[in-house]
This record gives C-alpha cells, sequence and structure tokens, in this order.
C-alpha cells in the first residue's frame, strides 16, 4: 500500500521541477526572514534570484549543528513565534540543546510523511500501534504518535521505561505494531524471555526502529525473538524527527520524502556534491519547512543514495543504511573505527549477548580498544581454554573487520547496561595533549 | 562414582564472589570446597555445594551463568605420598588432568578432580579401590 501515491510515485522530471520551485520559496523566505542566511549568501555573493532549479542549491551555504548551537535558541527560526505551535529539543551532551520550532503546518507535514511510512511498513487502520520512544523534548514520541493518529491505527503511547508493564500491554490490548529504538527491542524481548514469555505470547507483526544506527544482523535478532517484520525508520529532529524516510517491503534502502527533505550526498572533506552511489556524508535541505527552515544541513551521518527504480512502485531516492558518522567515527592509532563495524561481528556471533561497550583510551603513547562483550549464558563453559578460544576468535574477526588489534574483555550476561532511548556505545579515556 | 560441581561464570569486579556466598548464604546452602580459575578479565569460580539443583536455581534467578559438570572427587589418608600414588596410576593410563583441587581435614584429605576422560578415570579409580565420594 502507498499513502500518497501522487508524491510517492511522482516521475522523476516532475519531482525535481518541484523541488526546484520549491527550493526558490525556501530560499526567498529564509533570505527575508533569517539573518543568519541573509548574512551567509550576501558574504558568498549569492541572492535568491540565483536559485532557479534544484541543482542550483550547491551555490547555497551549509548550517551545521554548531550554527544551531551559535543561534540558541531561536535564532534560525524564520516564522514568528505566534505561529510556532510546538518546539522539540535535541539533547545537547555538550553546549546548548537544539531547539525546534514547528508550525501547525510544520506538524501537518510531518504526520503525512510518518503516514507514509506506517503504509510502507504496512501498518494499517486496524492495527493497534505501541509508540514506545520517548515522549517529550525529544522528537520520537510525538513523532510517531501523530503519524499513527493520522493513519487511522490505534496509537498506545507507551513511552520508554516500564517494560515489564508494557508487555503486559502489548498481550491485554493485542498490540501488532511497535516503534522504539532497535536495542530498545531486543531489551524488550530479554525481558519478556525473563519473563517466561516468548514471540509466541504477543501479537506484534510490525516494528519500525530508527533514532540509533543498526545493522542487518541485529534486524534479524529482533524479527526472531519478537517475531515480527522490522522495518527502517529514520530522522533528525533539526530536520523534521522521524519520517524523514523509510523502507518498503524491499528493504533495499530507505525512500527519502524528497518532496519535503532533499538530500545530497557530500565529501565531509571537500564539501563537494557526490553522484548517487557514492559514499560520503549526508546533508538535508528542508524544502516546505516553515518554522526552522534549515539549507544543506550536514547530517554527520555517513551513507550513499540510490536512484534506481524500486520494485514497490516509489520513484523517491533511496538511502542506504548509516554506515556511521562523521563526527562519532573513532580513529585510534589513525585507523578510522565504526561502532558499527565492531557491532556487526558482535552481532554474527551466538555466543554473544547484543551489547557491548567500546572503551578507547591511550597508554603512553599507544591508542587501545578494549570491546566489552557479555557472553551467552548458554555458550559459559567450564572449559578454561574453550573460554578463552571463544575470545579469540572474537579478537581475530575483529582484527579482520577494523584492521587493528582490539582487547576483548568477557563479562557476565546482563552486566552492560541497557539503554532505553538512545544507546551509549562508546567510553572514550583519552586525554589528547 | 562423581559429584556435581557448580562453575559459575565471573567478571573480574571486587566484590562479586561475595554476591555468589551471600546469595548462597541466605538460601541455606552450605559451601564444601571451592576453587577459582581466573584470567585478566574473568574468572571461573568451581565449587562443590549441598544442594546443588536449588543452587543452580538462585544463581540463574540472580542472572548468573552457571553450568554443572561431573568430576571425581577422592578421598585418601592426608599422608606423605598418598596423592603421588593415585596421580601415578592416572599418568600411566594417560589420563590428563584438566584441573583439580584439594583441601586436608585431620586423618584425610579430599582431592576434585576433572579428567578428560571421566569415565575411563572413574573405571581405572574403581579398579584400584581408591574411596570416591558420592557428596561432601
Amino acid at each position: 500500500m502507498i499513502w500518497n501515491p501522487n508524491k510517492e510515485c511522482m516521475s522523476r522530471e516532475q519531482m525535481r521541477a518541484l523541488q526546484g520551485k520549491r527550493l526558490q520559496k525556501l530560499v526567498n523566505y529564509v533570505y527575508h526572514n533569517v539573518p543568519f542566511y541573509r548574512n551567509k549568501m550576501q558574504e558568498m555573493n549569492i541572492s535568491p534570484d540565483d536559485i532557479r532549479t534544484i541543482d542550483d542549491i550547491v551555490k547555497l551555504p551549509f548550517t551545521t549543528k554548531q550554527d544551531l548551537r551559535d543561534n540558541y535558541p531561536y535564532g534560525l527560526q524564520a516564522a514568528p513565534a505566534s505561529e510556532i505551535v510546538r518546539v522539540h529539543a535535541s539533547s545537547g551532551t555538550t553546549g546548548n540543546p537544539t531547539i525546534v520550532g514547528y508550525t501547525r503546518k510544520d506538524i501537518s507535514v510531518w504526520s503525512e510523511v510518518m503516514a507514509r511510512c506506517l503504509t510502507a511498513y504496512g501498518v494499517t487502520r486496524e492495527d493497534t500501534f505501541s509508540v514506545s520512544y520517548g515522549y517529550g523534548l525529544f522528537t520520537g514520541g510525538l513523532g510517531a504518535h501523530y503519524g499513527v493518529e493520522n493513519l487511522g491505527a490505534t496509537v498506545i503511547p507507551t513511552s520508554t521505561g516500564g517494560t515489564e508493564k508494557h508487555i503486559k500491554l502489548l498481550r491485554d490490548l493485542k498490540v501488532t505494531g511497535i516503534a522504539c529504538t532497535p536495542s530498545y527491542a531486543l531489551y524488550l524481548a530479554e525481558t519478556l524471555e525473563k519473563m517466561g514469555l516468548s514471540k509466541d505470547d504477543i501479537n506484534l507483526r510490525v516494528g519500525a526502529f530508527g533514532a540509533e544506527p543498526w545493522t542487518e544482523n541485529m534486524r534479524k535478532e529482533i524479527e526472531e525473538r519478537l517475531g515480527l517484520k522490522g522495518y527502517n525508520i529514520y530522522g533528525l529532529s533539526e530536520i523534521m524527527g522521524p519520517g524523514v524516510s523509510y523502507e518498503c517491503s524491499e528493504q533495499n534502502g530507505s525512500h527519502i520524502n524528497e518532496d519535503h527533505f532533499y538530500p545530497e550526498i557530500i565529501n565531509p572533506e571537500t564539501l563537494e556534491q557526490l553522484p548517487y552511489g557514492e559514499q560520503g556524508e549526508l546533508v538535508f535541505t528542508t524544502l516546505t519547512k516553515e518554522g526552522m527552515p534549515l539549507l544543506r544541513y550536514r547530517t554527520k551521518d555517513l551513507c550513499t543514495l540510490m536512484d534506481d527504480e524500486c520494485a514497490c512502485g516509489r520513484t523517491s531516492v533511496r538511502m542506504g543504511r548509516i554506515v556511521g558518522r562523521s563526527d562519532d567515527m573513532l580513529i585510534i592509532r589513525g585507523i578510522n573505527v565504526f561502532p558499527s563495524q565492531v557491532e556487526s561481528v558482535i552481532l554474527e556471533m551466538p555466543e554473544f549477548e547484543p551489547q557491548y561497550m567500546l572503551v578507547v583510551d591511550r597508554v603512553g603513547n599507544l591508542d587501545t580498544i578494549e570491546v566489552q562483550v557479555e557472553v551467552r549464558k548458554d555458550y559459559f563453559t567450564d572449559d578454561m581454554g574453550a573460554m578463552l578460544q571463544m575470545k579469540k576468535r572474537l579478537a581475530d574477526r575483529l582484527k579482520g573487520i577494523v584492521s587493528i588489534a582490539c582487547d576483548v574483555r568477557l563479562m557476565e550476561p546482563g552486566s552492560i547496561e541497557r539503554s532505553q532511548g538512545k544507546s551509549k556505545r562508546v567510553i572514550d579515556k583519552r586525554v589528547l595533549k | 562414582m562423581t559429584i556435581k560441581q557448580l562453575s559459575i561464570f565471573l567478571e573480574n569486579k571486587t566484590g562479586r564472589i561475595n554476591d555468589v556466598t551471600r546469595i548462597l548464604g541466605a538460601n541455606g546452602i552450605n559451601m564444601h570446597a571451592f576453587s577459582m580459575a581466573e584470567t585478566t578479565d574473568f574468572g571461573i569460580l568451581r565449587l562443590i555445594v549441598s544442594e546443588v539443583e536449588k543452587a543452580v536455581d538462585v544463581l540463574r534467578e540472580n542472572s548468573f551463568a552457571v553450568k554443572v559438570t561431573d568430576v571425581v572427587c577422592i578421598k585418601c589418608s592426608n599422608t606423605a605420598g598418598s596423592l603421588a600414588s593415585i596421580l601415578e596410576k592416572l599418568a600411566v593410563q594417560n589420563i590428563f588432568i584438566e584441573y583439580m583441587y584439594a583441601f586436608a581435614d585431620g586423618d584425610f584429605a579430599n582431592i576434585v578432580i576433572k579428567p578428560n576422560d571421566l569415565e575411563k578415570c572413574v573405571a581405572l579409580l574403581d579398579e584400584c579401590n581408591c574411596d570416591m565420594r558420592s557428596e561432601l
């Protein structure tokens, strides 16, 4: 099923024409309403008249997370305060949080794109859907909530926490769909099993997982333990929240709602736009946003874009899985290491729980990386030699994938802290002098 | 004749052995013998206890990874050379000892052995009339 075939199945030429028109309008709008963008454009010697087609987007300035912080709280807001009906904020682990204001129309666009996602996952009005993203300043909870309501399914706003009670509701209300982070889905499976229950005791059939990077192996694991089909949902609060892109039944990349969010891939070093198929940093321009529209926002997410036809009938550009972040890429002994690489290795080995922690340190002048993993109860053995072999197997595979030697530390099952929101996977203790 | 031993996976962390002994104590389970094998990051605590099944249950309830292993427990006289004569018999028959631990009490000593071939080891010890124990 397709929620909005007019937009989701538009011909490429029509889409590009629409994007061009919307970009022109957007540039005019920010030029006259956001001093930050007007100043930047004047510095670069460009005016709104220079933007005629979507290809002219490369002339426009980039926006970074730092720009959002520097203009805290409302510096990048284009709409007057009277038009803003809601504010979300993304967590600011360092410095100011990022504040994003939405107009009534922004909320309506968001509900529309979310309904497109849910429809692609096969969710219908008949479904009962648990939204287990955190409700609050984080966009996940309310974003998904409005989408489910717009679609007409029944929404159960479970938010995060109280997992045993959540499982009771899943059973008693015969909940068929869930939206949460992949790591919470695994925690849910673990709790279910701890309660002596299994996937056969719940009715979940669809999961919308996002807000943190995950792998194919993680998908298999979640699908197996919860008895559902798991779909990727992508979004970021600066651009909108969940619903920027979504997988269809083909599960070959995530369709971008590109009539609202125009994607580009750039080389994060040279900032040049890269052609489809090449890996680089994902950049979005919010074509229709009123509250806080952004030009060429650098997501720091690394992936590729695909524009070949999709068998599902949608014509929109698709993004591949996020392979890492240009900013949480770890540089260890000069080698680029992505936590997702380590994760994929661990998930392939049944002897370990899908929980891990990377501890990076500097001993003398040498960077060290310790990979902490939990041994699955069934795989623990009294044979010390076999335990040491298990440890070596992981170390060897890691070496093969990330190209540097990792110290593996075997942990007791359940000892690594479980997250209910975005999981923290890296502790970097290096103090650079 | 063999005896059931518990093996528990433990991270090297202050107080972790206490957690085991406290849980067993609170459940009225007595520990007769134990040994600890350690590496830099984890260890295996091996225990002979009064109630094996109950101990496994309460430890698993507390999220410990626990395995039950069959081992041989020999009682011999607490005198010079008595262990040597037993081990000699095993070595001659090519029985390899993966690990062992022992404690002496008055005139007697108890030795817990994990051989590579349990059946062969039991048969051999039977033949030489060694006093194997089914409980401690």
